[in-house]
């Protein structure tokens, strides 16, 4: 199986790089590995989740998006297991997705994910592989 | 990068490129070694090329990597042709560290160790995704955001004293719950009075050495006595305030002509820069009403436990903001004026006299409180006019990390750390025996190194070393 996501060494925070042969599996990729920071077990399909977010560029929609979820997860403890649908309008920079999960105080948390940051932010597509790759650095 | 050892733990880094002004790192050869490994260095010439800067961008001994401005960061900047910086608080606004003082003795609680590591685990929400027993409207949370610690103690949790010992007084003037996004109040609203996860914890300590013991008297402190500590911020509340500004930010100037896309900044005395002020300032005083609440619990929860046996007494010390910009005044080249400091894991370290200071402690300087890592020491010290003079006022806030989590991860176990830390005599609780491998004290500089160094420079002095003997950790 394709490596869905890696992490990078880094002294203070998270950083993650996330693949995908289409932009939309980086993006569902990259909110996988928010969440496996903090909790790398597996986890249920129980709640649904709508969400929706603009940007300007590719690392602001990807910025927004995943801040989306911590929203999400702050507000109503969703915890995600998987992004069932992802549409983004490239050239608007809009993203909707559909995504399953369950209640955060079910799963034992190793780390709380502040925000996501611009730090060696990018989203690019690599011609060699033919792969979207993404990187982020996750604030904890 | 060239790199000048200037003095004694003092290094500069000269002006070049687009520096306004020149880096200073406050660090000892050895601390030195271990910043040269990151970027902090990189970090700190970039921020002396923000607009308006004074004097140096300055690092102090506990510095790392962090996203913009370094971790263990300070600058201030001139407030008419300066900018603010929401990369150069932090994401955690006001993280900060309250320190309680009791009237128990270390064999006090030896005596009943583990259940009192149980009890306070149980009692105050720590962790990710643990929510908060202290339900509140939106509109009483706005309130709570203009008035900060006082707000929860007028509530009837706590007393007068709190708040009076506490940084501004538990409340920084200017607040403005308007400025406060409602995905900011939606993300915290359910936080008050919990703990978070990553570096924060609630420690049950002992006074293990007094170095100043006239200080250490003014400040109630003796040999023996039980501390209780206290380190958290501002929840989902704070770093969606730090988030939605630096999108703003870059909505109105744009990143592209910044060394680095976290050092986005608005000038000051713009709309946007005060309005960044005012939400900051409320985030700010969730952190300190969140501590305030913790406080009450931890009174009842003690209270509770010695029950029978001692009229337990719980008394604030003093609690200090790491992660913040103010409006102080400092002498810049030989003039007294208004300037604003931004200290990114730093603290504030005034030296006596200054009006900032509560009265009980006005002679002394302003308390100084340094958390070590879990399982080690932490200090007690107090501001001095040096640190005016060579720092803003400003001191460390920490050990300061130098693994990476994912490395710790890979290296060292949970379950070993407990037991490591046990035969130590220290008892550890927390929601994730992972969390416990990445905040294992081999992952942070020498807490005793870093607090040498800052008494050796003498930007803040010691006055007392605390051990842990119960830890309650996210």
């Amino acid at each position: 199986m394709e490596k869905k996501f890696k992490f990078i060494e880094h002294t203070a925070d998270i950083k993650f790089q996330a693949f995908g042969k289409s932009l939309e599996d980086a993006f569902k990729n990259s909110a996988l590995a928010m969440f496996n920071a903090m909790h790398d077990g597996k986890v249920k399909e129980k709640n649904i989740a709508k969400i929706k977010a603009e940007g300007k560029d590719f690392e602001s929609l990807l910025y927004n998006f995943l801040e989306e979820f911590l929203v999400l997860f702050d507000s109503e403890g969703f915890f995600l297991s998987k992004i069932k649908k992802i549409k983004i309008d490239k050239k608007n920079f809009k993203v909707e997705a559909e995504a399953v999960g369950d209640d955060a105080e079910n799963y034992e948390m190793h780390a709380d994910v502040k925000a996501v940051t611009y730090n060696d932010m990018f989203v690019r597509y690599d011609k060699n592989s033919g792969k979207w790759i993404i990187q982020a650095v996750l604030d904890v | 990068m060239k790199i000048k050892k200037i003095s004694t733990d003092t290094y500069e880094i000269p002006k070049e490129g687009c520096m306004n002004v020149h880096g200073i790192v406050y660090a000892s050869e050895k601390i030195m070694n271990a910043i040269k490994e990151d970027k902090t260095l990189e970090q700190v010439k970039n921020v002396a090329c923000l607009p308006g800067i004074l004097k140096a961008s300055i690092a102090v001994s506990d510095a790392h990597q962090g996203y913009g401005f370094p971790i263990g960061g300070v600058a201030a900047f001139d407030i008419d042709k300066g900018v603010i910086s929401p990369g150069g608080v932090g994401y955690d606004i006001n993280c900060s560290v309250r320190l309680l003082k009791t009237n128990l003795t270390k064999k006090d609680i030896l005596e009943r160790q583990k259940e009192v590591v149980d009890a306070l685990f149980r009692k105050i929400p720590s962790g990710v995704g643990r929510g908060s027993k202290f339900q509140i409207t939106k509109e009483e949370l706005k309130n709570l955001l203009e008035k900060g610690a006082k707000y929860i103690v007028e509530k009837g949790y706590g007393v007068r004293e709190d708040y009076l010992h506490t940084e501004e007084e538990g409340c920084i003037k200017g607040a403005d719950a308007s400025k406060v996004s409602e995905k900011a109040i939606k993300r915290g609203i359910g936080q008050l009075g919990t703990l978070g996860a990553g570096n924060h914890f609630l420690e049950v300590q002992y006074v293990d050495e007094i170095a100043d013991s006239e200080t250490a008297k003014v400040l109630g402190l003796k040999k023996d006595q039980v501390t209780i500590m206290i380190h958290c911020g501002s929840r989902g509340l704070g770093h969606q305030v730090a988030s939605d500004y630096i999108k703003k930010m870059e909505e109105e100037y744009g990143f592209e002509k910044l060394p680095d896309r976290e050092l986005i900044n608005a000038p000051i005395k713009s709309r946007l820069g005060k309005d960044y002020l005012a939400a900051m300032a409320a985030a700010a005083n969730f952190a300190f009403a969140n501590k305030q609440l913790i406080t009450h619990w931890v009174r009842e929860e003690m209270t509770h436990i010695f029950s029978g046996t001692k009229e337990v007494k719980i008394d604030v010390v003093y609690d200090v903001c790491h992660n913040i910009a103010k409006i102080e005044e400092h002498i810049v080249d030989g003039i007294k004026k208004e300037v604003c400091v931004h200290r990114k894991g730093a603290t504030r370290s005034f030296g006596p006299g200054r009006k900032e200071i509560p009265e009980a402690y006005r002679k002394i300087g302003q308390p100084v409180i340094i958390p070590g890592s879990m399982g080690t020491s932490s200090y007690v010290l107090v501001g001095t006019k040096k640190a005016e003079e060579l720092s803003f006022g400003s001191t460390v806030h920490g050990a300061g990390r130098v693994k990476s989590r994912s490395s710790a991860i890979k290296t060292l176990r949970g379950g070993e750390i407990k037991e490591k830390l046990q035969k130590k005599g220290i008892e550890v609780k927390s929601g994730s025996l992972k969390s416990l491998a990445e905040e294992a004290p081999q992952v942070y500089k020498d807490i005793d190194e870093v607090v040498r160094v800052v008494d050796e420079l003498g930007i803040s002095k010691k006055v007392a070393k605390l051990k842990p003997l119960a830890v309650v950790k996210g």
